[in-house]
Order: structure tokens, then C-alpha cells, then sequence
């Protein structure tokens, strides 16, 4: 099915591909050059800010004011444990509805994506009361469980759809091989499904990465993130753009040079299904 | 051993009923092809001796061991799939050895299993590819080759040669054929192909709406069909029907006589009629003859060697009256 793409047309798309790409990217672009002046130079025009002088000042100064170290831990720890976690919860459950469809799967399935459209804050006050009683307030467990928790719908669904693409014959052909269920997922399901996993994998570490709602809400100091770690800079005193930006670049260039790497993986992933 | 024994077999699909009850036995060493129209439930019988389907009621015995309830993997069966079902991510060696690292089968032996299968079904040079680098005919051979190596107590092949080209269809018919007469091991195999019906099995299980229609060796059901439907459906050509005023003469309500048992002639016979399409094959003629006045369908005649006719030309067929196949108003044999 060729169809003819004039050079002109090509090159509308293009500039207009680009546009759209660096309106997306702007923001972060803007974020990392504040991050490299001066407190002073952060307020002024766009213009201004562009040619005044560069400085590792700002770097500095959050260096000195909080341990980055221990809020990228907290961040790596909540983000791989609940992803892990998650996982290890979906695979079978997805197999099951993917495989095994009950007359009530589809419904299942609608309902835990449904959990999504609710509001965190609703359901806030009385996760935090729990938490409060279990002792779990400010603590990487907490923030763990409840990140698996809301993100699990999501790991579901992916997994669901990646399992769906799968032959159900091959299974069928395990089963006779004389794999027993615990085999036929270890030895043929996860394998075939390395794509669909590692992408679910590498999407559910950035949101979790990300999440802030949950985080700034159960964490104090100990177990706070790098979203608090960033939460921290924007102080009643007034606002410290550069500082800020610093902070933000500093949170945000682990998961970034991450998605930069997995970039292919994740795009495939993603419209895994959808072209074929 | 490899006797399998339905006792009573339905399967229901909801309140869609499949398989009324049936009652089967395949004998240890037997070579059983189901065949049928689809949607006739014969991959669905398949399925049910396999496991990968429970059954609704009745009973499965394997060896004399009831074997109605017992998962897949314990039944000690193997099987073939159309899709060939071979894991994608593994070798042509992994594959093959799959079922022997399930039933935890030494490495030495494994070895040893996997080089005389891979040398039986010429796939010594491929087993380190992947699937996806086989032909389809390559593939067929290494799903057969997994199913050899568990050593099992009977193969079910579910329509296994249905993605290949006829001419490979043919070269791997012969093989299973061959495969069946070095193991001696109980095979079913599910096809609609009559053809590969006649030519493979030792006994034909003819399955219309999951009601069995007939049992019995190729021959059998080619001489003595027992209903019209098992008339129509084995032999190819198909058997020419015939009803009304000449069906009469013989006192039924249809008469039934094989295209190879019309005798053809331009001079004379009992039957005439015009010729529509005549397709000549060198070794066969195939007529199919028009306006013969015995009903509205054609009659396809076949003749042995060339026979020069064409559109258009008068024939006189004439039947063979010891070859006539005679049925009752409710199509059964009279």
C-alpha cells in the first residue's frame, strides 16, 4: 500500500513532529538550564536568563542542605519493591484471566481498572489512619505496599493484553509435555512473554518513580523519596527557583537516563497489540 | 500400551451440547483417524482423550485406568497441533527435550533420545535454530519429534498437516504412516481430509454433529457405507446419489453408485446424458455428465486412462449393478 508523500508534505510533518516534541520537552529543558544559575538570574526574563552566567551553585547548595543519597535510595527501593512485588502478584493473575476467562474476567478486569478513576484523596484519610496503626507511616514497607496496590490494576492489564497475543496451543502443548502449571509459567508463559513483562516492568518503575500523592502524604523524613526530596524546595519563605530546579534535575536524571536506554523497549511494549 | 476407551463421553458447551453420549474404543497399536465435516467435534473428541478439555459426564479410560479426571501431563499422551505449537524462544534441541525435562529424564538419555529422533526426522542440522528459522514442513517434523521422544502411550495429531502444501502434505503423510509402522504406537489423528483418511488409518471413525456415523477399516466404510452421509463423505470423487423414479425401480428411496463404477461409452449404455466438464488427468478421466434425467445434480464419472470427449459430447453411462449402493427413506443402508 504505497502512497505517495510529497517532499513538501514530508517536511510539514516534520517541523510540525518536532513542535510538538519540544513543546513536550520544553519544561524538563527549562528545568535543567535554571538548575545551572544563579538564585538571581533564576527570576529574571527568558531571555535574560538564557545569557546570564552558568554556575554549579545551586547543585551545591541542595548537596549541602539534604542527602540526595538517601532520598534516591528510598526512590530506587519503593519503585523496584513494588514493581517486584507487583509482578509477582499479576503474572499469575493475568494468566488466569488471560487463559482461563471465568464469565465474570471481563468484568473483573473493568473493575480493577475502575480502582484508578477514584480519586487518592478520598480514600486518603482513612490509608492514613491505618498506616498510623500499623505503624507504617514513614516507612519504605508502607510505601511499598501501597504503591504495589495502586499500580497493580495497571501491571494487570498490561500483562492481560501482552498474555492475550500469546497462543493458547503453545500452553495447551506444555500441559501435554507434562509441565505442571507452576512450569508451564516459569518455563514457557514468562519467557514468551519477556517483551510484554519488561516493559510493564520498566512503564510501572517510572510511575512508581514518579508517584507523589502517596508519598509526600505517608512519609516524613526516613522513608521519603525523591518527590519529597523535590517537595522540599518549594518553602513557604518564598521560592527558590533555581534550588528547586536543581533539586528536580538531580530527581529526575536517574529515571530519565533509564527511559532514554529502554526507550525502544518501552515504545514496543506500549503498542504492543496494537500494530502488528 | 495404548488402549483408550470412551465409555458414555458427552461434552456440553454451555447449553450447547457437542458430544452426545459416544461410546469408542481404539486398540493398542491402532492407527484411528476421526474425520469429519467441521464443527463435527471431532477435534473436540481430541481434546477430551487429551485432558485439554474435561469431559461433562462418562468416562475416559486409558489402559484400563480411569483416566477422566487426570490432567494432561499424567496421561502419558502426545500430541501434535496444527499451529505446531513449538515454543518460540527455544532451540529445535530444547524443544524436543521439553517433555523429558519435565518427566526429569537424565541428561545422557535426553542426549541420546534427542540424536535418534533428530536423525529419524532429518532435523540433524537444525537443532540449535530456533522455530521461527524452520520451514513449515521442518516444523511439523520437530513438534513430531517432541512428541517421540516422551515415548507415549499413544500420539494424537489434531489436523497436523492442514498449514503444509499438498505436496509436502503428501510426503508427510507418508512419514507419520511409516513413523506408525516402526513405533507400532496407538495414533489418533483428527482430519476433514478424507483422503488422508483412507490412505493413513487402520480404522476410520466417521463424526457427524459428534454422533460417530461409522467404524471400520478404510475398505469398509468404501464398500459398505452404512448411511448416505459416510456414502457421500468417503471416496473421491464423491458417490453420485441418485432418487426418485430410478431409485424406484430398485425399490428404495436413493440409490448410490461410485464415479469409478459408471462405465463410460459414446455408442451406447443405460444412462445418457451430455458432457459439461471433462477433466483430463492422463491417468484418470473425470466426467461430470448433464441432462442424464435422474435429478438435477451431475453425475461425475471417472475412467481409467484418456478418454477423448469434451463439452458438449453425448455419453452413455452405464452402472454396475453389484456395485450399487442402496438406501432407505432415512438415508440408512438397505
Amino acid at each position: 500500500m504505497a502512497r505517495k508523500v510529497t517532499t513538501r508534505r514530508k517536511a510539514v510533518v516534520t517541523v510540525l513532529a518536532w513542535l510538538v516534541g519540544l513543546a513536550i520537552f520544553f519544561p524538563i529543558l527549562w528545568i535543567v538550564i535554571l538548575s545551572f544559575k544563579s538564585e538571581g538570574d533564576a527570576i529574571k526574563t527568558p531571555f535574560e536568563v538564557i545569557f546570564s552566567s552558568w554556575t554549579f551553585e545551586s547543585y551545591a547548595t541542595v548537596q549541602e542542605r539534604s542527602n540526595y543519597f538517601r532520598h534516591f535510595l528510598n526512590s530506587v527501593v519503593i519503585s523496584l519493591g513494588s514493581t517486584v512485588i507487583g509482578l509477582v502478584i499479576a503474572i499469575p493473575a493475568a494468566w488466569a484471566m488471560a487463559f482461563v476467562p471465568g464469565r465474570r474476567t471481563k468484568d473483573v478486569l473493568m473493575w480493577m481498572l475502575s480502582t484508578k478513576m477514584l480519586p487518592p484523596v478520598g480514600v486518603l484519610v482513612p490509608i492514613y489512619l491505618i498506616f498510623r496503626n500499623l505503624g507504617l507511616l514513614d516507612t519504605r514497607l508502607g510505601l511499598v505496599i501501597v504503591l504495589t496496590l495502586i499500580n497493580l490494576p495497571i501491571i494487570v492489564w498490561m500483562l492481560y493484553t501482552y498474555f492475550k497475543e500469546i497462543p493458547g496451543e503453545i500452553l495447551e502443548a506444555a500441559r501435554m509435555d507434562g509441565a505442571s502449571l507452576k512450569n508451564e509459567l516459569i518455563h514457557v508463559l514468562t519467557p514468551m512473554a519477556v517483551p510484554g513483562i519488561a516493559s510493564t516492568l520498566l512503564l510501572n518503575i517510572i510511575l512508581a518513580w514518579n508517584e507523589a500523592f502517596w508519598t509526600l502524604n505517608l512519609t516524613a523524613a526516613k522513608a521519603a523519596p525523591l518527590t519529597a526530596f523535590i517537595a522540599s524546595y518549594s518553602s513557604p519563605e518564598g521560592l527558590f527557583y533555581a534550588k528547586l530546579s536543581a533539586a528536580s534535575t538531580m530527581a529526575i536524571a536517574p529515571i530519565l537516563i533509564m527511559g532514554w536506554f529502554s526507550q525502544k523497549q518501552l515504545v514496543r511494549g506500549l503498542t504492543f497489540g496494537a500494530v502488528k | 500400551m495404548g488402549r483408550i476407551t470412551l465409555d458414555k463421553v458427552t461434552k456440553s458447551f454451555g447449553d450447547v451440547n457437542v458430544i452426545p453420549p459416544l461410546d469408542l474404543t481404539i486398540n493398542d497399536g491402532e492407527f484411528v483417524v476421526f474425520v469429519g465435516p467441521s464443527g463435527c467435534g471431532k477435534s473436540t473428541l481430541l481434546r477430551l482423550i487429551a485432558g485439554l478439555e474435561d469431559v461433562t459426564s462418562g468416562q475416559i479410560r486409558i489402559d484400563g485406568e480411569d483416566a477422566t479426571d487426570m490432567p494432561p501431563a499424567k496421561r502419558g499422551l502426545a500430541m501434535v497441533f496444527q499451529s505446531y505449537a513449538l515454543y518460540p524462544h527455544m532451540s529445535v534441541r530444547k524443544n524436543i527435550a521439553f517433555p523429558m525435562k519435565m518427566a526429569g529424564v537424565p541428561q545422557d538419555e535426553q542426549k541420546r533420545r534427542i540424536e535418534a529422533a533428530a536423525k529419524s526426522l532429518n532435523l540433524t542440522d537444525y537443532l540449535d535454530r530456533r522455530p521461527g528459522q524452520l520451514s513449515g514442513g521442518q516444523r511439523q517434523r520437530v513438534a513430531i519429534g517432541r512428541a517421540i521422544v516422551r515415548e507415549p502411550s499413544a500420539f494424537l495429531f489434531d489436523e497436523p498437516l492442514s498449514n503444509l502444501d499438498a505436496a509436502l502434505r503428501v510426503n508427510m503423510r507418508l512419514e507419520i504412516s511409516e513413523l506408525h509402522n516402526a513405533l507400532k504406537t496407538t495414533m489418533i489423528y483428527v482430519t476433514h481430509d478424507q483422503v488422508e483418511a483412507m490412505t493413513m488409518a487402520d480404522k476410520i471413525v466417521v463424526l457427524r454433529a459428534g454422533n460417530i456415523e461409522q467404524v471400520g477399516s478404510p475398505l469398509e466404510l468404501y464398500h459398505t457405507p452404512q448411511n448416505e452421509f459416510v456414502a457421500g463423505f468417503i471416496g473421491s470423487p464423491k458417490m453420485n446419489l441418485i432418487r426418485g423414479a430410478e431409485a424406484d425401480k430398485h425399490g428404495v428411496a436413493t440409490i448410490g453408485i461410485r464415479p469409478e463404477h459408471l462405465a463410460a461409452s459414446t455408442e451406447s449404455g443405460l444412462w445418457q446424458g451430455t458432457v459439461g466438464v471433462a477433466e483430463h488427468l492422463g491417468s484418470d478421466t473425470f466426467l461430470h455428465v448433464h441432462d442424464h434425467g435422474l435429478g438435477s445434480e451431475p453425475l461425475t464419472v471417472r475412467v481409467d486412462g484418456e478418454m477423448p470427449v469434451r463439452h458438449g459430447d453425448r455419453i452413455f453411462l452405464t452402472p454396475d449393478e453389484s456395485k450399487l449402493h442402496r438406501f432407505d427413506m432415512q438415508g440408512l443402508r438397505a
